[in-house]
């Protein structure tokens, strides 16, 4: 787990540094200080369980398998990402790895991973689905459309809310009456619970919770993990809205730093482990990068393929 | 043959395939047990159960999501609106997610869903339940556009769309499901999607109509006929998309002239962009400007004499065939 953390970290860093130099267009959104989420939630789960998120997707895209080679490509737009250039940083998918998708209107997913829910479901496929979205999602009607038929319906999904305080560039006190999301569940008679999203062993035990009332009670979850990022909502936000002093508080607690302090406090992890942690994720974030580098565009014969029409 | 109204000739199709495909399931407001609030879904909640025939919450972005993220998940959703004109507050789950979801998932996700009701007017139901939205969802690649006029085409159409792979559009007519047609008997009939067909065959004019102005075209051509001994030929795509422009290409190079009836809005319509593609393939064998009639640009107006107004109607079909072969 702290090496994913750490993969993440240094996977998104990069992402910075080459996107400042052209290598990424578009949007790009990151997740650095949100690692211990994804992290800790998607790793309580089985390999054949489905997830979807957001538009700040690389690093769930990577927990849930997708090679960190095949985001980078992906980001670079080229035609050895996982979805071969057409998406972007917003759009990663892996079927093989029941990864249903970045998704890039806000709250968009929140419907359809309550629709991968309903299909496990009708199919008796055992299959639990995490729907991942931020805060400023709550605010959308198909939020609280979902959670009203997945808890009339007992469908198994675990709605997983994001909490990292600023919808874009608009705090969630400017945004939302209450401050409590994980009572809203309280609306519609859905377990729920807050969870303290720096702490990937809070996640992850909560996480454990809310897939064991799916996978044996068929009954939905929602998680709101208060988290922060602490870079821009993408790359072309200066974050002018947030004082320095801010984000240095929640750093003060970040969640790679607390889990190795507590492996070390428990001593099952002693410094070298974490500089050879360190070294497999930079060593992986460089072969990610000359994967990335050599993949040639997609052929101008792609554009209209996987359109049916 | 057997002699059907559309609404029985749709329900048949659906009755075909819950029974053919098990991961067919039909999802919607009042689709089980209400029988449908315009009947086209009665009895199949009875004969299949809740599981497969599905009533939800009046949350149109809600179910339709449900059906993109189930269709993601391999199963093969029928979306019932009650009206297309409600689509609309579903039309992010359509346009943004099942439209888009093949093409930005690398062809990875594909979402073989149907979403389906009637379209456009019906009988002095005023301006938020008249709207023919046919234009609107064809501006999107990545979606099939069916419109059937017939009892056959209805059922034959449904059947495949359920079976598309791909998301797909399918607009019935309020006014036109007690209309009744032969419908084969054939054991499995199936229509496939993007072949138009010739309802009446004609050597001076070309009609092409859709859904409602079907049958006010076929009315036209016989009064035309009548009166003027003008021959009609009337073409119906029954699939905007795709769309089968080669029969309308032929057909105008047969008869030289073109008049699109349609019951949407003129401006950006489907008609516009038939007009386009005949202009632009078969210029040369147009001996008049095409002409084209569509509902007024208003919202629709509830008092009868107004209604009537606003739409198509076979005296404004043969005011326009008489324009277009200067009678």
């Amino acid at each position: 787990m702290l090496y994913q953390m750490v993969l993440g970290r240094r996977f998104e860093e990069k992402c910075a540094e080459v996107y400042r130099m052209g290598k990424i267009g578009g949007f790009c959104h990151l997740y650095i200080g949100q690692e211990a989420i994804a992290t800790g939630a998607m790793m309580a789960l089985e390999p054949s369980d489905m997830v979807i998120t957001s538009y700040r997707d690389h690093v769930q895209a990577m927990v849930k398998g997708i090679a960190p080679e095949a985001v980078l490509a992906e980001l670079y737009g080229k035609i050895g990402g996982c979805v071969k250039g057409k998406g972007g940083s917003m759009h990663m998918f892996s079927k093989e790895h029941e990864f249903y998708g970045g998704h890039g209107i806000v709250g968009g997913q929140i419907g359809v991973g309550t629709g991968m829910a309903y299909a496990a479901k009708y199919k008796e496929s055992g299959q639990v689905t995490l729907c991942f979205f931020g805060e400023a999602a709550v605010n959308q009607g198909i939020f609280h459309e979902s959670l009203n038929m997945a808890q009339l319906w007992k469908l198994p999904v675990i709605y997983i809310c994001e909490n990292n305080h600023y919808g874009m560039g608009t705090s969630q006190e400017r945004a939302m009456s209450t401050r409590n999301i994980a009572k809203k569940a309280d609306a519609y008679e859905m377990a729920n619970e807050f969870v303290d999203g720096m702490d990937v062993m809070a996640v992850r035990d909560a996480a454990l919770r809310a897939i064991e009332r799916a996978r044996n009670e068929s009954l939905p979850t929602l998680l709101e993990v208060r988290s922060y990022r602490y870079m821009g909502h993408s790359m072309s936000d200066p974050g002018n809205y947030r004082t320095r002093e801010e984000i240095a508080k929640y750093q003060e607690r970040d969640p790679i730093v607390l889990f190795k302090d507590s492996l070390q406090e428990a001593k099952v992890l002693g410094d070298k482990d974490f500089d050879a942690i360190e070294a497999k994720a930079a060593e992986t974030v460089e072969r990610a990068v000359k994967f990335a580098e050599e993949s040639p565009f997609p052929p101008e014969s792609e554009l209209l393929t996987d359109v049916l029409v | 043959m057997a002699l059907l109204t559309i609404r029985d000739a749709l329900n048949e199709a659906l009755r075909e395939e819950l029974k053919r495909d098990e991961n067919v399931f039909i999802i919607g407001e009042e689709v089980a047990e209400y029988d449908g609030a315009y009947k086209v879904t009665r009895g199949l909640w009875k004969e299949f159960g809740s599981k497969r025939v599905v009533d939800t919450p009046i949350t149109e972005l809600g179910f339709a999501a449900v059906g993109v993220g189930a269709a993601m998940a391999g199963l093969r959703p029928v979306v019932e609106f009650m009206t297309w004109n409600f689509s609309v507050l579903a039309s992010d789950q359509i346009i943004n997610h099942a439209a888009k979801m093949l093409y930005m998932s690398g062809g990875q996700f594909n979402v073989p869903i149907v979403f389906r009701g009637p379209n456009g007017s019906a009988f002095q139901v005023s301006s938020q339940h008249s709207h023919a939205l046919e234009a609107m969802y064809s501006n999107f690649p990545g979606l099939k556009v069916v419109m059937p006029s017939t009892a056959a085409d209805a059922k034959g159409l449904l059947k495949s769309a359920i079976r598309d792979n791909n998301p797909v559009i399918f607009m019935e007519q309020e006014r036109m499901y007690g209309m009744k047609g032969e419908v084969p008997e054939e054991a499995d009939f199936t229509i496939p999607l993007g072949v138009a067909d010739v309802k009446r065959e004609g050597t001076d004019c070309t009609i092409v109509a859709r859904s409602m102005t079907v049958p006010l075209a076929l009315q036209a051509a016989e009064k035309i006929k009548e009166e003027f001994d003008v021959s009609c030929e009337v073409v119906d795509p029954r699939t905007i998309k795709p769309l089968d422009i080669d029969t309308i290409v032929g057909s105008v190079k047969k008869t030289n002239r073109l008049v699109i009836a349609e019951e949407s809005h003129s401006f950006a319509s489907v008609g516009a962009e038939i007009a386009y593609q005949v202009m632009d393939t078969a210029f040369d064998h147009l001996d008049a400007p095409v002409k084209r009639i569509s509902t007024v640009e208003a919202p629709m107006p509830y008092a009868k004499n107004l209604e009537a107004a606003a739409l198509p109607s076979v005296e404004k079909i043969v005011e326009a065939v008489k324009e277009v072969c200067y009678l």
